[in-house]
């Protein structure tokens, strides 16, 4: 892999290269699917590759390939130079990296327990016995239970003399259950909806999360809401989230809106643009006090943990909102260069055939000091909702509609009748703005799903989160 | 490209070493480019050599998939005996039937030379047309022109093999004032098809004219849906439905309904892998070939479709759907296309009294499966209609609508059918005039 990363850097250098990188990865996956009692899916897969990226004529240009020789090396190397150059035919202006970054080190996950040395019987045997807990509750249609491991093994290295490497490792899970009428499907997740939680973490992490011991209450909850009724609509109440629906209004109205390259319009054709502009750079209220963020990608455990961004930049642990307001986006090495900072290490490529982009790391909210039950005990009137199933926000991050599997009434400090189809809207600075208590037991949830880019690029990303309560918040839009 | 036979000549010696009861070998190499601009400049710009071999081995009624991007030989062995190890830690599956039986297949070939031999140099300048004509009116443009081709085969010991070559070219495009935007984009096999002047001028116009958009209340608004917004209301309706999984999971809006008018009568939507309109596959990851199916027939819920492993539940047999294995996710529509009518645009905006023209939908996510409810907001270009004219652009709102809802409140469908999509997945779908269109929030731009 060193001989191949110093071919492509040497050939596109001696191309009139003025800076290149080159990523050359080694991947392995494993996907367990349980579905009813039957082993659905078991795939393994295996792959490798590399990818050149150079900037010549003030453009970048990128190539990649799947095949590792020289003759490929060479190939690619050419290819990337030769792409920044017709890059350059339609150029605004050149591109700037700022100071030199030269980064010599290694790092890998630690792990407590390998999650390829345990065997297939006993991951498959773990979701079967999840399974058979789910569909021993009557009224269950479909149980189906996940697992994901997948070791990255990769080195950057640069022009500017850096050389890394990692060995990433991630291992994820889940349950559901699905209960179905006549006109009304009701699903419930363990421990997060889309289909795993996730670390960068060993099978410890898997059985951590406790599985079959949690399967039947899921079970139980998805049937008892194909009775329950529907959420009140149109209502401006009090709302807490619990802490993974907290970790995707995070995800979804503030991890992509500090997202610098959004920012400056990088993403406008496909993902969209965000709301905070730079004017509002370290004087914009993001929240209320009690909002503090920050982009942490040194956590552990944290599906957004690493030692190294693709760019050769350490990890970094950068605060982005303090007490309500804003003060950092995440930034690269270019974006950074504008604002005439250094890059926070937030860039990261979906493996050796995509450029980095900016992806949010762990964007943590920071805990408070609440217990759950003294926040319930504190709420008089009011909304309780529960994990993730339906997301939507506008393309400036600004107006958000999200739905969650399960809800309850808060009636006197109490929890009480269940809810079916809750979903709330809102405004993002607002919204946050009305935030008034985080709780203390918190913990950092993995989002294995965050799609940007085009070619598209699915980013593993986590947010620590603990429940978190609303003021004066719209729920229901459904009839 | 590397051919036929040598592909052949690849899967053949992994069923020869297989000592699996079945086994099948699906084979893609893909090379792709895609350059995106952004502030009216090329600020990404990609290129991609990758292969995948997939192995499914059978053992009884277990199984087994295994892949990877490698086309050595030995490095293949390793991954078949992979699958192997991974098909004998199993229990079975007794819903599993077989892998396909082989069916008469031909090419399709829908490969275009021009696309397959882009450089990057007609690709910045496609790109050059599009951020030209932007800065030319004072805009700036974002957007992508994408190329790729394609190899695609799929053998397996029962003797099926299929093999075909595809090609796909995209562009798209955001132009942008300081106070609104406007979109289009253009699919098509053919890289000279993309007319990146008339996609600019198109999003251009939209951008001029949605600037300074007002504050408008949500409620339910005569609509006119733009090919874009409809397309995506299609991809959805699939996702949500029309599969022979969900179906036989309780949880489609189509169960219960078989037989019975789900929307308007003017209204059919099938799956055509074969119509040159859309962006056609000539069979499917199992290698079956793809067959016609008409889902919605004049309004009445009429068929879904299948892969092998759906269709050995019922005794069917595969309509040519299936993803690649293994898919707990079930089979797919692709190829999707919904009935013209005999409207214009010009005609359905002269016949609103008051309304709105909606251009496209961003982030559109399902509300409720079985009723069909997305929600989703509007952008690049939502404009309100008075009198039957447009009267200037109002801020994007959120939607949360029952797509069966909108399809049943159809007063006038599009003369004109439009390719949309992306990633292999497409549509071809009219314009659409609906009654009663239910928006429920609003934003501040």
């Amino acid at each position: 892999m060193r001989e191949l990363a110093s071919r492509c850097l040497d050939l596109a250098r001696a191309l009139g290269a003025s800076y290149a990188d080159v990523r050359v990865i080694r991947q392995s996956t494993e996907e367990i699917v349980v579905k009813n009692g039957n082993v659905e899916a078991v795939l393994i897969n295996e792959e490798e590759g590399f990818g050149v990226r150079a900037l010549a004529g003030g453009s970048w240009g990128f190539a990649s390939s799947h095949r590792l020789d020289n003759a490929e090396a060479d190939r690619i190397a050419s290819l990337a130079v030769r792409i920044a150059r017709a890059s350059a035919l339609v150029k605004q202006a050149d591109v700037n990296l700022g100071p030199p970054v030269v980064s010599v080190g290694s790092y890998s996950t630690p792990l407590a327990i390998d999650p390829f040395a345990v065997s297939l019987e006993d991951k498959i045997g773990l979701l079967l016995k999840a399974d058979e807990e789910m569909r021993r509750v009557p009224g269950v249609a479909v149980a189906e239970g996940s697992l994901e491991f997948i070791r990255t093994e990769k080195l950057f290295a640069s022009t500017e003399g850096s050389f890394v490497e990692q060995t990433l490792v991630e291992s994820g899970g889940g349950i559901e259950a699905t209960a179905v009428n006549e006109g009304e499907v009701q699903k419930r997740s363990y421990p997060n909806s889309f289909g795993r939680h996730q670390g960068t973490a060993g099978y410890e992490f898997i059985l951590g999360m406790k599985l079959p011991e949690n399967a039947q209450l899921i079970a139980e909850q998805a049937v008892q809401l194909l009775s329950a009724p529907q959420c009140p609509s149109d209502l401006v109440t009090t709302l807490i989230l619990d802490p993974t629906q907290t970790a995707l209004q995070v995800h979804e109205s503030c991890g992509h809106p500090i997202e610098l390259d959004r920012v400056m319009g990088m993403e406008a054709s496909y993902a969209g643009t965000s709301f905070l502009t730079l004017d509002k750079l370290g004087s914009f209220r993001y929240g209320s006090d009690h909002v503090s963020i920050v982009a942490d990608a040194t956590v552990p455990g944290g599906l957004g943990t690493f030692g190294y961004d693709d760019e050769g930049v350490p990890a970094q642990r950068v605060p982005i909102i303090q007490n309500g307001i804003f003060v950092n986006y995440l930034t690269s090495r270019e974006t950074a260069s504008i604002l005439g900072q250094s890059s926070n290490g937030t860039m990261r490529a979906d493996g050796w055939n995509r450029i980095p982009l900016i992806r949010m790391t762990n964007i943590n909210l920071e805990p408070g000091s609440w217990t759950f039950e003294d926040l319930i005990a504190d709420t008089d009137d009011g909304i309780y909702m529960q994990t993730n199933k339906s997301w939507s926000i506008d393309d400036k991050r600004l107006n958000f509609q999200f739905g969650t599997e399960i809800a309850w009434e808060i009636k006197g400090g109490k929890l009480g009748q269940l809810y079916r189809n809750a979903t709330y809207t809102g405004i993002t600075p607002q919204f946050w703005g009305s935030c008034d208590a985080v709780c203390r037991e918190w913990n950092v949830w993995g989002t294995p799903n965050c799609g940007k880019g085009e070619p598209s690029q699915v980013a593993h990303v986590g947010h620590g989160a603990a429940a978190t309560r609303f003021r004066n918040v719209h729920v229901g839009v459904m009839r | 490209m590397i051919g036929e036979e040598r592909i052949q000549e690849l899967t053949s010696d992994l069923i020869g070493y297989s000592t699996a009861d079945q086994t099948e070998v699906v084979v893609t190499l893909e090379e792709s480019g895609l350059t995106r601009f952004a502030n009216s400049a090329i600020h990404q710009n990609v290129m991609e050599s990758n292969a995948q071999v997939r192995i499914r081995v059978v053992l009884g009624k277990k199984i087994g998939v295994a892949t990877s991007n490698s086309l050595d030989r030995a490095a293949l062995r390793r991954v078949l005996d992979t699958a192997m190890a991974a098909a004998r830690t199993q229990p079975e599956n007794p819903y599993f039937s077989s892998l396909p039986q082989p069916k008469p297949n031909r090419r399709l070939n829908a490969c275009d030379n021009t696309t397959a031999n882009c450089t990057p140099e007609d690709r910045a300048e496609a790109a050059g047309v599009v951020c030209a004509g932007a800065l030319d009116k004072g805009l700036s443009a974002a957007g992508s022109v994408e190329t790729g081709t394609t190899e695609y085969a799929v053998a397996n010991s029962l003797g099926v093999w299929g093999y075909d070559t595809h090609s796909a070219a995209r562009l798209n495009t955001v132009v942008m004032s300081d106070t609104g935007s406007g979109y289009a984009e253009r699919n098509s096999v053919f890289f000279n098809a993309l007319e990146p002047a008339a996609a600019a001028r198109e999003a251009i116009d939209k951008a001029l004219s949605s600037r300074n958009p007002v504050d408008l209340p949500p409620g339910e608004y005569v609509t006119l849906l733009e090919e874009y917004a409809v397309g995506e209301m299609l991809f959805y309706l699939s996702y949500m439905g029309l599969s022979a999984q969900a179906v036989q999971e309780g949880r489609s809006f189509m169960n219960g309904k078989f037989g019975k008018q789900i929307a308007d009568p003017r209204v059919s939507i099938w799956d055509d892998g074969w119509d040159p309109r859309g962006i056609p596959w000539s069979f499917d990851f199992e290698g079956v070939p793809k067959q016609r199916v008409e889902m919605i027939s004049r309004g009445i819920a009429n068929a879904v479709v299948y892969d092998s492993y759906t269709a050995g539940k019922e005794g069917k047999e595969s309509t040519g759907h299936a993803l690649p294995a293994p898919n707990p996710y079930g089979p797919m529509p692709m190829n999707l296309f919904m009935s013209t009518g005999d409207s214009t645009k010009e005609q359905m905006l002269a016949s609103v009294e008051r309304g709105l023209w909606v251009t496209r939908f961003h982030y559109v996510n399902v509300v409720h499966p079985m009723q069909a409810v997305l929600t989703g907001m509007t952008r690049d270009g939502t404009f309100l209609i008075e009198n039957g004219k447009i009267v200037g652009p109002v801020k994007n709102l959120r939607f949360t609508q029952g797509v069966l809802e909108v399809l049943s409140r159809v007063r006038a469908i599009g003369n004109h059918g439009q390719l949309v999509g992306s990633h292999g997945e497409g549509a071809v779908v009219p314009a659409l005039l609906v009654d009663g269109f239910r928006f429920t929030g609003t934003t501040q731009f």
